[in-house]
């Protein structure tokens, strides 16, 4: 932060003391606060991080709001994934048109144990599927024949479970099918993609909790046949880590992983533009979790199954595996924060926000909604 | 001697000056441990199992919309600090010095938090490893600056608690003078039952302060290194005053020098009583209050009564000297205040407590004499109701006051 910031900052405390009556609205306005004064200097002078300067100008501590040590920030190389790319990745896999016309889709999942920074400091020994938290966003349309090549690269059993329609033996649980897949051994899970809607894939070796806390999920989504109209389409996986594994409860919670990570980052959305958001909660060790958007009202759609709305809210709890379709827009420009409503989750890690409009926007790609099968390659089956 | 000059000798008949016997093994040994220091356990491989993390919380100083703790870590494994959360919140923090604390090392961490008088706070650090260290703080209340005027509080509390009621204690001396030797008996006996229900009250305290401060310094074992302390001190200081007046040994000096040792084994107790007055004043644990001040001055009068009880059938010293018990007694509850409210730890009150619970078991042992009868027994029906009845009123006056 350079000198000419810092001042601005310090004008603003200074202003802001002046007017504590009518500063209440701004939700984000620090608050004069003498403690929060100091620390905030203090801060300052320890951190060069211009990109986060914003944001740490609305995340201040103190009365401001929850934060982590300022200047500190997660090592998404070092990670090999980042938040803000994970929002908007979609793996649409690698499709085939069958002889009978219909579409093969397949991917592979390689399980894994990683290293990773959940939040500024902190590591966690993953387990993950592709090297990353969540694992990939698997996308595919109704109606077509999935393939997932699922290799265990890990030290320990693993499996994946699909939430969705199939036969007992590609349900991937110890003792049916090809059961618990051993360190080193792969297996294939092949069913239909039914029904629409958001779903979410996981581990499922025991102990159940663990395999799942420690990272072995992802979103699965399956489009319907017509597809959905085009947004600016982002999935949130809600999750947590129990970072001292006393099994109660979490230290960290999180949207894709990283703690706080969306208000160092702000996702950058364009104003009036549809946008859906594929909310999944798997958070372990914690009976509810819940998304809250501020200054705005979603259509929800609980488990993405009907394309009827049930609800146009500001607020939705969900219990873990619980999961929905969230659809807005955003009539103003401005920073807006979301979080779990739950806020104990909100002030240790699980909240961030919408960057709408304005001269920080950054470059939203819009992707398509679904593939096009006219784009598919050919293949004889 | 005599040892000396036959190790001189080896049994190959070889003259080695006798500290060299000495020195070379001293200095074996050291070599040994700093060759093994060196090569980092030769053969032992790499170190087993997973880090421990420990740290303790030394100091908690709390001001307007900060949180400063004051971290030793306590383990075998070096720890960062990456993030701390107050009640289930993460917030900003300052740490000093910054980074990784060695073992044995310190570090003061500013948390930028917006506490409420009186609520309690649950705060966890959150290692790099994942790992949490938990601190409560029971009743936020700001951190008294230990300026003139605070140190002048804590005097005059000290005074309130300690050197006052102490003195008028001390007044009973010539109500004791006129009274049947008999009586004088029951009194001391009585002085013993007091002293006996201090010692168990500290050594409860003690127990409860050091099973808290999980510590490199130790925690409980302090309690009995400074009980151990005291007590050796006080016994060669005894021996040592036997010694010099064993020439002119008059009942008078025998008395005096009694009440020389009760006063002294008091005031280590008072030291111990004024810590934890500060400490808990320190916290904004403290209701200070007239209620509290009555009780801890109906508490100590029975110590002046303790510190007289000897010269009621020995020579009556001067006002200078009496008074000078009375100080020696009552004025370490002042410093203990001090020491309490500025500089206190938990490992610092254990050991100080344990002096306490030493010199009086030493004042205890000391006394036991003068409580004998006539046919030499010192358990007999007027001493045990004496000590009985100096125990309940100790139990009963400890009621009233809750540090």
């Amino acid at each position: 932060m350079d000198e000419k910031q810092h001042k601005l900052s310090r004008r603003r405390l200074i202003a802001g003391g002046a007017t504590a009556g009518v500063a209440l609205p701004l939700v984000h306005q620090f608050v004069p606060h003498n403690g929060a004064h100091r620390a905030l200097e203090g801060a300052e002078a320890a951190t060069d991080h211009s990109e986060h300067g914003a944001a740490q100008a609305l995340h201040g501590g103190g009365n401001a709001g929850p934060t982590f040590r300022m200047g500190a920030t997660v090592d998404h190389g070092a990670n090999g994934f980042n938040p803000t790319e994970i929002l908007r990745d979609f793996d649409w896999g690698k499709t085939t048109r069958l002889a009978s016309g219909r579409v093969l889709r397949e991917w592979t999942l390689v399980a894994g144990d990683r290293e990773i920074e959940v939040a500024p400091g902190v590591k966690y020994p993953a387990w993950t599927y592709n090297g990353r938290v969540p694992g990939p966003t698997l996308r595919c349309r109704e109606g077509e024949l999935l393939r997932i090549r699922f290799v265990n690269a890990s030290e320990h059993p693993h499996t994946i479970h699909f939430h969705g329609l199939h036969p007992a033996e590609m349900d991937g649980v110890p003792g049916m099918g090809a059961g618990l897949v051993p360190s080193g051994g792969e297996t294939t899970y092949s069913f239909d993609a039914e029904p629409f809607g958001v779903h979410l894939y996981h581990c499922h070796a025991g102990p159940l909790a663990e395999h799942i806390a420690r990272g072995l999920y992802g979103a699965f989504i399956v489009d319907p046949k017509q597809g959905r109209a085009d947004a600016d389409e982002q999935v949130m996986v809600m999750n947590g880590f129990n970072t001292n594994f006393d099994a109660e409860g979490n230290q960290v919670y999180a949207v894709n992983t990283v703690a706080f990570h969306y208000v160092n980052e702000p996702i950058a959305v364009e104003r009036a533009t549809p946008v859906r958001i594929y909310l999944v909660n798997v958070l372990e060790y914690d009976p509810i979790n819940s998304f809250h958007i501020h200054a705005n009202f979603f259509d929800y759609y609980p488990t993405g199954t009907r394309l009827e709305p049930s609800e146009f809210t500001d607020t939705v709890v969900q219990g873990q595996a619980q999961r929905g379709i969230l659809e807005l827009e955003f009539p103003y420009d401005g920073d807006y924060m979301f979080h779990a409503h739950k806020t104990e989750f909100a002030e240790l890690g699980w909240m961030g926000l919408f960057r709408v409009g304005g001269d920080n926007l950054q470059d939203a790609s819009k992707k398509a909604a679904y593939c096009d099968v006219a784009e598919l390659e050919e293949r004889p089956a | 001697m005599e040892a000396a000059t036959r190790s001189s000798r080896g049994p190959e008949g070889t003259t080695v000056p006798g500290w060299v016997l000495g020195v070379v093994p001293l200095a074996l040994i050291a070599a040994a441990i700093a060759v093994f220091a060196l090569l980092d356990g030769p053969g032992l491989g790499e170190r087993n199992g997973v880090p421990v993390e420990e740290l303790a919380v030394e100091r908690t100083v709390l001001r307007p919309g900060e949180i400063e703790l004051t971290v030793r870590n306590t383990g075998p494994d070096p720890v960062s600090i990456a993030q701390v959360a107050v009640a289930d919140a993460y917030v900003n923090f300052r740490a000093e010095p910054e980074g990784e604390i060695g073992r044995l090392d310190d570090q003061v961490i500013s948390l930028d938090y917006d506490w409420q008088e009186g609520s309690p706070y649950a705060i966890f650090m959150l290692t790099s490893t994942g790992a949490t260290i938990d601190h409560e703080i029971d009743a936020a209340a700001e951190t008294p600056e230990a300026d003139a005027g605070f140190y002048g509080l804590m005097t005059l509390l000290g005074t309130y608690v300690g050197l006052i009621p102490v003195a008028l204690g001390m007044l009973f001396m010539p109500f004791l003078r006129r009274i049947d030797e008999r009586w004088v008996r029951l009194i001391m006996a009585f002085t013993v039952g007091l002293l006996a229900f201090l010692a168990l009250d500290g050594y409860l305290e003690g127990l409860e302060i050091g099973g808290e401060s999980a510590s490199a310094f130790g925690g409980v074992e302090l309690l009995f290194l400074g009980a151990a302390l005291a007590y050796l001190a006080l016994t060669g200081l005894s021996r040592w005053m036997d010694d010099r007046v064993e020439s002119a040994k008059q009942t008078g000096a025998a008395g005096y020098r009694l009440s020389l040792m009760i006063a002294t084994g008091i005031g280590l107790h008072n030291l111990g009583e004024g810590l934890a007055i500060g400490s808990a004043y320190a916290v904004g644990a403290l209701a200070l209050g007239a209620f509290l001040v009555i009780g801890f001055a109906i508490h100590n009068t029975t110590e002046g009564l303790a510190i007289v009880a000897p010269l009621a059938k020995s020579e009556r010293p001067s006002i200078g000297r009496i008074a000078l018990l009375g100080v020696i007694a009552g004025a370490p509850a002042i410093l203990g205040a001090w020491i309490g409210a500025s500089v206190y730890t938990g490992e610092l009150a254990v050991f100080l407590i344990g002096i306490g619970i030493g010199a009086i078991v030493q004042v205890i042992v000391q006394l036991l004499p003068s409580i004998r009868d006539s046919e030499g027994r010192a358990l007999h029906p007027l001493s045990i109701t004496g000590i009985v009845a100096g125990a309940v009123l100790l139990y009963l006056t400890g009621l009233l006051i809750t540090v």
